[in-house]
């Protein structure tokens, strides 16, 4: 009964949504405002709606409903309860839902939130939204429905993928969605503003706050899902250049680009139409992104399944919505008004810097994704490109971009002086010279080198940038204390996601000093690694849920004083015939001490073990980072403009800035 | 400043940008794009020594051994493409999929002895699966060809070994056996 409550429920969603995306756009154009007041309810029904068929999905698989195809494929009676949950968005059908069901909250959002914006833009945006909605929600039904039944049910489903059962994976794709599907918003206003043919400053304003979101939603997903490949992958890497990782990156690129263009928007007028040109790119490679790999088009371990009547549907949905919204804009982008040039030395002409070497930096990944799959269907080469490639090209565009990083924030806008800048960020200067002089004799990688120092220098200029709005160490404290009372949220989030970035950054530059040893021991030997003494002094069997493991312990000792107890695994799937390795990571936040246990050899009197050591300096800073800069993302969010004082489209309303 | 020296400016940061880009991209191309070669193309034209490449192919059953070398274990086995074999060296654990008579893509370097020298040993997720680039390679060498049917079951490759392989090359039959 559930599945078909789920089932109708997701085809009364397709059915809203369907509504959604044309009932407003006809009454925003004929100024009926009883039609352009559907929409707010629509896309909050279809909200309800695919929550709804969500929850039935996900109480099948609670329950133990083999009868539905989906659940029978991908659960089994003895997994944990967790993983029945988070089960559900492990498969195809399921993520398409749960893709979905994102895209309608990000409607409803709009319809809940956006009370203040102009009844013709809402509609407009939710119209937008419904429209694609109801794409997916149509796929979903015809290619991929999660709630078709098999007869007769089976007695106990097949099982999920080991890999999967971890919790760092159960919450790394809703995470990871909301950041790709957050960017629909955005893309919204955007063919809203196409529509209207009309950008302006407080557009800039409407858009940005829900591209904030996406990106701190899209900047966790990422790290938690490089977080993910560390430890439970057990190679010791972080980011392996995957298909799949670079398809979260690209959108990211794009994504942080147009935070910061529609900035420009806002503030200055200009860079309208590029701002909107970002909206429709970062979207669309967000939806590639997820679809492109998932068909299976490039190869990859993410992809669920290769099923040509899904590509084909895939293919044409992608082609509608990028290629529609590409041909609107070029119909219509050159209607809208462009704004002023500006001088290069300023806020603006350093904001516009950030995005040409931000798109440098994305058309790069995304040259290097693409190329191999171009090449093995054009001319039927199979060639890679792996991490030597994308080091090569990446950091030398990284760099230049983090030394405008630390000026970005100190240079005022429309006109600049180098010189009052330069005075105030001497000191961050003399500190990354210093970093610089000290990672050469550390590290042996030019670009290793410059990368700490560059990172140094981005913290460092975010430290001086609020300590000079402070006016810390030339005021009394307790002025300086209610300067930062009064000191807009959003200017703290800029810095710490800054810093933040500057943290990952070193975190990366300390992961290339990394060291590790492979090494074959008898239980009670001991090895040394970067200066510590590594002892196997036990292994035991285990059982645990669904599995058998075999657990080792290690003793690390620096200079005969324990620092840890590792307690790396081998887990055996009896139901998947399956192996996974379970790395055992102690961590003091400088570095991570990282065990992995290996093949068992020799005699059962007298065995050896083979184990991986691994010495990561830094490593835990690269986490760290994402989540400041998250944080920081929030943290802008939160300010007081962003809430009240909703713009109005007069002309000559000038938005009062603090600066 | 007048306009245009702003919009000059503004065009030439564009063009330094993406100009670099597209240099860095180009050059990087030029050194570290890793070719996918099986092992009878290693035999024919081996890679210059520093060149990493992705040698692809079937473990050969019961070719896979251990030696020790300074306390770190070191794997050895054949990886053959059904016309040749080529010797793998590894240090490192093995991946939890990694099985005789399975294919398998390991990243190294070609040593002048004519061993391969392997930094990465990729089994996939799947016990079913099976990389494209040895798909392909199979269907090359006339081992296996998609036409004919679904790929042979992982277990029956545990007779696919180098030994017996260049005595009948072309004449296999499509499945493999």
């Amino acid at each position: 009964m559930n599945p078909e409550l789920g089932n109708f429920a997701l085809a009364l969603a397709c059915c809203m949504a369907a509504g959604q995306a044309i009932l407003p756009l006809i009454g925003a154009n004929r100024r009926d405002a009883r039609l352009m007041a559907l929409a707010p309810a629509l896309a909050v029904g279809q909200m309800i709606a695919l929550i709804t068929s969500f929850a039935c999905l996900i109480h099948a698989a609670i329950t133990n409903d083999f009868s539905v195809q989906n659940v029978a494929a991908n659960s089994a009676v003895s997994k944990p309860l967790l993983y029945k949950i988070t089960g559900v968005w492990g498969n195809h059908e399921g993520s398409v839902l749960l893709w979905a069901m994102i895209l309608s909250i990000c409607g409803g959002a709009v319809a809940l939130f956006g009370r203040n914006l102009p009844s013709a833009l809402q509609a407009r945006v939710i119209a937008v939204l419904g429209g694609v909605a109801a794409g997916f929600e149509l796929f979903c039904l015809t290619t991929s429905n999660p709630f078709a039944r098999v007869w007769p049910a089976p007695l106990d489903g097949q099982g999920m993928n080991p890999l999967l059962q971890d919790p760092g994976l159960a919450f790394h794709p809703p995470i990871l969605y909301t950041g790709y599907v957050g960017f629909a918003v955005p893309f919204a206003f955007a063919i809203a503003a196409l529509i209207e043919g009309r950008v302006d400053a407080a557009w800039g304003r409407w858009v940005r706050p829900w591209a904030v979101a996406a990106w701190c939603f899209l900047t966790c997903g990422i790290a938690m899902g490089s977080w993910w490949s560390y430890y439970v992958l057990g190679w010791g890497g972080y980011w392996f250049w995957d298909p799949v990782e670079n398809a979260s990156l690209i959108p990211w690129l794009t994504g942080t680009a147009l935070v910061h263009s529609a900035i420009v928007v806002e503030k200055r007028e200009a860079l309208k139409i590029w701002t909107v040109l970002l909206a429709i790119g970062t979207f669309s490679f967000s939806l590639s992104g997820t679809f492109l790999v998932r068909s299976g088009i490039l190869n990859s371990v993410h992809a669920f399944a290769n099923d040509p009547a899904r590509g084909v549907f895939i293919l044409g949905l992608l082609a509608l919505v990028i290629g529609g919204s590409l041909l609107l804009f070029a119909i219509r982008a050159p209607q809208l008004t462009t704004g002023g040039l500006f001088s290069p030395v300023s806020r603006e002409g350093l904001l516009v810097l950030n995005n040409i070497l931000l798109c440098s930096i994305c058309a790069v990944v995304l040259t290097g994704t693409m190329y191999p799959p171009f090449m093995s269907l054009l001319f039927g080469k199979t060639i890679s490109v792996g991490k030597p490639f994308f080091d090569a090209t990446t950091i030398p565009l990284a760099i230049p971009l983090m030394v405008f990083m630390g000026f970005g924030p100190m240079v005022p806008w429309k006109r600049a002086q180098m010189w009052p800048v330069l005075r105030r960020l001497w000191w961050a200067a003399c500190v990354a010279l210093l970093a610089l002089v000290l990672a050469t004799f550390r590290m042996r990688d030019i670009l290793a080198v410059l990368a700490t120092a560059t990172a140094v220098w981005v913290i460092c200029s975010s430290i001086a940038d609020i300590a000079e709005r402070l006016r810390l160490f030339r005021q009394p404290l307790a002025q300086s204390w209610q300067r930062a009372r009064s000191l807009p949220r959003a200017v703290f989030g800029a810095a710490l996601a800054h810093a933040g970035v500057g943290i990952v950054v070193l975190g990366i530059a300390g992961m290339s000093q990394a060291a590790h040893r492979i090494v074959e021991v008898h239980v009670g030997e001991s090895e040394m690694l970067a200066g510590d003494s590594w002892t196997l002094t036990d292994v035991h069997p285990a059982e645990g849920p669904n599995y058998s493991a075999l657990v080792a312990t290690i003793e690390v000792r620096h200079n005969g004083r324990l620092i840890t107890t590792l307690h790396p695994s081998k887990r055996t799937f009896a139901s998947q015939h399956q192996t996974t390795t379970e790395v055992a990571i102690h961590t003091n936040l400088l570095a991570d001490i990282y065990g992995v246990l290996g093949d068992k050899h020799g005699d059962d009197a007298n065995p050896t073990y083979v184990l991986r050591l691994h010495y990561n300096p830094l490593a835990p800073w690269m986490w760290l980072g994402g989540l400041i800069m998250a944080f920081g993302g929030a943290l802008s969010l939160s300010d007081r403009r962003v809430r009240v004082g909703a713009p109005r489209r007069a002309k000559t309303v000038d938005v009062v800035v603090v600066q | 400043m007048t306009r245009k020296s702003r919009r000059l400016w503004l065009v030439v940061a564009c063009m330094i940008g993406l100009g670099s880009a597209a240099a860095l991209t180009l050059n990087a191309f030029s050194s570290n794009i890793v070719f996918f070669m099986a092992p009878s193309q290693v035999h024919a034209k081996p890679p210059p020594a520093d060149r990493t490449i992705r040698l692809g192919g079937m473990v050969v059953a019961g070719s896979v051994h251990r030696e020790k070398v300074k306390d770190s274990p070191v794997n050895l086995f054949d990886v053959t493409d059904g016309q040749a074999a080529v010797t793998v060296r590894y240090e490192g654990i093995l991946p939890d999929l990694f099985r005789e008579g399975q294919s398998v893509v390991a990243v190294g370097t070609v040593n002048p002895d004519g061993t391969f020298r392997a930094s990465e040993v990729l089994a996939k997720h799947d016990e079913t699966y099976m990389p494209k680039e040895v798909a392909e390679e199979l269907r090359r060498s006339g081992k296996w060809d998609p036409r004919f049917g679904k790929a042979p079951d992982a277990a029956s490759w545990n007779t696919m070994t180098a030994a017996d392989t260049p005595k009948k090359p072309a004449t296999q039959t499509p499945d493999g056996n």
